[in-house]
Formats: C-alpha cells, structure tokens, sequence
C-alpha cells in the first residue's frame, strides 16, 4: 500500500501553471529520486506535501486517508518530514538543540517545566549513532562540517516516527565524501521502512541511491520508471525535453 | 585503542573553563575587578561603603533596561525607544499617584502602559514587517512627548497618599543594607538567567536570533515571541522607571535621554552581539557595571568629565575588539 498517494495534483500562481496534473504514488521503504530542470514544477510540488499551501486541484492521500495541510505543522504531524534545501539550522545552538528546535523535551509539573538537557544530549547522541554520524550532541552547529550538519538535519526526522521524508537538494554544495555520507543517511531512512523523496540536480547521487525516478519538466510528470529501467542519458533527454515521454 | 563512534559522540568538547576563558563576559568581569583593585589603592574614596553603595545603585537602572534589552538584542532586534518608556512610565506612575491614587494602582498603570507599548512595538515589527530600528525610533519620539504631555511638561514631586511607600520603594534599604534597586536587580537577573537558559522561550529567542527562516520552518512561534520580547523590552524600563521614581523622588520629562544607547553599550560590552543569538543575563549586568565604575573612577582620579564618553566608547570598541579577534582565530 502506498504510503502517499497523490491524485491528479495541480497548482497554479494566478495564470502560471506551476504544477500540472500530477498523480503518483510512494511507497514506504522506497527511496524516489524526483528530478527536473528549475520551474519544473519540483519544488511546488514538495511544497504541497510539506503543507506550505494547498493544491488547487487534486487530492492527496495518505495511508489511505485524505491528507489536507494547512500549514507545515500539521504535516510534520501525520509524519512527513522535510529536510530543507538550507538546512534550517540555527548555527549558534548546539546540533542537540537543533535537533529538538520547535519541540524541545522538557522535564517538571504543570507550568513548571525546564528543558530537560540531558534527555536531548542522550538522543540525540542515539540518533547521530544509528546515523554512523560522528556529531557530537553538545557541540554548536557553527564548527560542523557539511556532512554533520547534514547529520543534524536528518536526525530531526527521525525524532517522531515518521513516514516520509523528503530531502531538498541534500547534495548541493557539499564535499564528494560527504555527498557519500548523506547517501548513507538516505539508505538508513530507508533501511528503517521510511520512504524518501529525493529532489536532486545530481544524476549520479540519483543513479546511486534512489529506486525509482520521476521526472517533472514545465509542471507535467514526463517519466516515473524504477531506476533499473531507466539510464543517465534517458533521464538527461527527458529533463531537458529531447525525449518527450518516458517509453 | 581504536575510537567507536559512541565514544567520539559522548565526548565533550569543551571544558568548563576553556568556555570561560573563551567569553567575553569573564574578560569583562576580570576588566571591572582590576579596575576596582586599582582604584581601591589609587584613591581614598573608592572603596568606601558610601561609594560602593553609589557605584551599586547606579548600575542597577541601566542593568535592569539592559536585562530587558537583552531579549531583544539575542533576537537580532534593537529598542532604541526604552529610555523614553522608562521616562512615560515614571510620569504615568508620578501623574496617578499625584491624583490620589494608591501606589498599587499607579504601579499597575504603569506596567500597564510599558505593555502596551512593548506590545505595540512588537506587533508592528513582527506581523507587519516594520525594522525594529525605525519603529523604535519613532517610539522614542512619541513616548517621551507623551510623557510631557502626561505631566504638562512638569515636576512631579509629590505622589499623594502612598509618597513615603513609594520613597521608601525606591530609596530603602530592606535587606542588609544593601540598596533595594540592587536587589531588584538580582532578582530580575536570575529570572533573567533562568529564563534564557531553561525555558523553552529562551531557547526559542536564542533560534530566532540564530536563523530566523529556520526557526520558522521547524515551528517555532517566531512572530508572538517577537511580540512577547519587546514587551519584556519595555516592561523591564517600566520598573526600571518606577523604581528609579521612588529613588529621586521627582520625576522630569527628560528623564532617562540618552539611555538606550547606554543600555545597548552594556549589552555590547557584556557580550551580546546586535547581530543576534548571543546574549546573556550576567553580561548584560558586568556590562552595566563596567561603565559606571569607569565613569565613577574618572571621577575620582580628578579626569575632567569630559573624557568620560571617550572612555565608555573605548570600552565598547576594546569588548568587541576580544570578540572580534577570538573569531579570526576560530576562521583560521
């Protein structure tokens, strides 16, 4: 069963037609390269199921049930996570206090609660290790490495139990060791049957780890074929529009 | 021995003492101890009981602001309107008393008005995108013309049924003989303290400060605790106003000019940074220490007054150039 399902999704920004009649559907454990050129109508998608703001047409659904955001709280509620292209990191808090930003643990009765640092250093540390990620938990966010602050941001997913996550970008702009590191976080997430959604420019990080791709070009899905199927060069074709539609 | 990982995540970078020496805060605080052993051997007058308890008092209305100004600056804002706030709500607390009403009623009116003006700030600031710079500025004008309105523009030195309870406020001294606006001070120090480090609004300041785009994206209320930080911003010159009301015992409409910018100073010099994140309780305190026993040590060693801006402005430039240099190291 389908984890996310989404039905004939389309959105539009007064007269552009930023995303046009989309349908598709994810499984859990699978990881699904989503690529396009930029306008290809990815990021708009991602937007829609991160619960920036709703589709004009079309259905969204999840577990079988209908799925409508208002805001990106309420997806993170029903368990979609989304790791943002810059991260989201504050970089004068520690990778622990980053991890729990927007729900932090805290300990006491009634309006006396403090935040309970030694909990947060703990799982956090737990996460960062089921992460085979050196960060440490008390260390500020500011001295990392790209590779950990990659760390700290998909740790944060895996905070709630989530279902879907869905990762913009995560290879932009970082080392080839630590595009290797991010790979591994990715098949991690998906190890522990969460599906992912991996928006990416990079064909070879998408050939390495993804098992399907989607192709979006001008707002339509030209191609969603498993990556067995498919080649470097077809996916090329279809982004750029040489290929048409995907055989 | 090979490293696990778990060992590498468990350890602790830093020490206890290698985060002091690497504060600016503790190099602030060995600055005002030096200068008060110096003094205590250069002159006679400095370390005396009457001098300190001056020393004391006077550091404790631009701590107090600076307590308040302190959320402010760590979410990368500015209020450059609270020496005017401190001024309107000493007239609003002067004016009702003066008319009659108990101290409680003037105090509450005039906690009153500071909330209503931290939350006027707030709100043009967070929900319609105003700078804090220029909303603040204009709160300034505005908030000390309404206290020269407030008081027709003059003296109030009589404060009706409850004047000796409101002298004895400001100007008494209940506990040990220690001045009560300095244990005002601690105790809003402490709050202070306990609120930035243990609360999850103060982690959620410190967030806003650090990355405001992603203290949004992960959920954090940014724009009510925008709101809720100007607020503290002017309630803290509220009480700073009625207590330093009933320490003079007469209130003028030029009361507090030109305090904002002492009270960023003492921020500045304790450690916060204007470009947010950074700020603590403590040095909003040693910062407002620092520049009243520069400013009272001139004095005594016979330096013309004059010489006292130069001074406080060199202490501000010497605290940041620290900061500054700890940086070039770290990006090295």
């Amino acid at each position: 069963m389908a984890v996310l399902e989404l039905t004939n999704i389309s959105k539009h920004f007064g007269a552009i037609q930023a995303v046009n009649d989309v349908s598709l559907a994810i499984e859990p454990g699978q990881v699904v390269g989503l690529m396009g050129d930029n306008g290809a109508g990815k990021s708009t998608l991602v937007k829609m199921i991160a619960g920036n703001f709703p589709p004009s047409h079309g259905t969204m659904r999840m577990d079988d049930r209908e799925l409508i955001l208002h805001k990106p709280a309420e997806a993170r509620q029903h368990g979609i996570e989304i790791v943002h292209q810059d991260l989201a990191l504050c970089n004068n808090l520690t990778a622990a206090a980053n991890v729990y930003l927007g729900r932090e643990l805290r300990r006491g009765v009634g309006p006396f609660r403090i935040l309970d640092y030694a909990a947060m250093y703990k799982r956090a540390g737990q996460l960062f290790a089921e992460l085979k990620s050196e960060t440490r938990p008390r260390d500020l966010v500011k001295q990392m490495s790209g590779g950990q602050r990659q760390a700290v941001a998909i740790a944060r997913t895996m905070l709630s139990q989530a279902k879907i996550v869905l990762m913009d970008e995560p290879t932009a702009a970082i080392s080839v060791r630590q595009v290797a590191e991010v790979l591994n976080l990715i098949r991690h997430l998906r190890d522990q049957g969460i599906a992912v959604v991996l928006i990416s420019h990079r064909m070879p990080d998408v050939f390495d780890v993804a098992d399907r791709v989607i192709v979006m070009r001008r707002g339509r899905k030209v191609a969603d074929k498993q990556i067995a199927s498919s080649s470097p060069e077809e996916v090329t074709g279809l982004i750029t529009g040489a290929i048409e539609q995907a055989a | 021995m090979a490293v696990t990982l778990d060992q590498t995540i468990a350890q602790k970078q830093h020490t206890f003492l290698s985060r002091m020496f690497s504060s600016q805060t503790f190099w602030v605080v060995i600055a005002v101890i030096l200068a008060c052993v110096f003094l205590s051997f250069a002159t006679d007058a400095f370390a005396t009981s009457k001098n300190l308890y001056n020393i004391t008092r006077n550091v404790t209305f631009v701590a107090i602001v600076a307590l308040g100004m302190t959320f402010v600056i760590i979410t990368g804002g500015i209020d450059l309107s609270v020496g005017s706030v401190l001024c309107l709500c000493s007239m609003v607390l002067a004016v009702t008393m003066h008319a009659g009403y108990s101290i409680e009623i003037g105090i509450l009116a005039s906690v009153v008005t500071a909330l209503v003006i931290g939350g006027f700030n707030g709100v043009l600031i967070a929900y319609l995108g105003f700078p804090p710079f220029v909303v603040t500025l204009g709160m300034l004008s505005i908030a000390r013309s309404l206290a020269m309105v407030a008081s027709n523009n003059t003296v109030v030195f009589q404060f009706g049924p409850d004047h000796d309870k409101l002298l004895a406020l400001g100007g008494g001294a209940w506990v040990f003989g220690i001045a009560n606006p300095v244990l005002y001070m601690i105790i809003l120090a402490l709050i202070t303290g306990f609120i930035l480090r243990w609360t999850k609004f103060g982690r959620h300041i410190f967030a806003i400060g650090g990355n405001e785009h992603a203290a949004t994206l992960t959920g954090v209320p940014v724009k009510q605790i925008k709101v809720a930080v100007y607020m503290i911003s002017a309630l803290s010159a509220g009480i700073a106003g009625i207590i330093q009301t009933g320490w003079l015992g007469a209130v003028t409409t030029n009361l507090g000019t030109g305090m904002e910018l002492q009270v960023i100073a003492a921020t500045v010099i304790g450690g916060a940074n204007l470009a947010g994140g950074v700020g603590t309780a403590f040095g909003a305190i040693v910062g407002a220490a620092l520049i009243e026993v520069i400013r009272n040590s001139l004095g005594l060693l016979g330096i013309n007054a004059f010489w006292q801006g130069t001074f406080i402005g060199g202490a501000i430039l010497l605290a940041v150039l620290f900061d500054r240099i700890r940086n070039f190291r770290r990006s090295d």
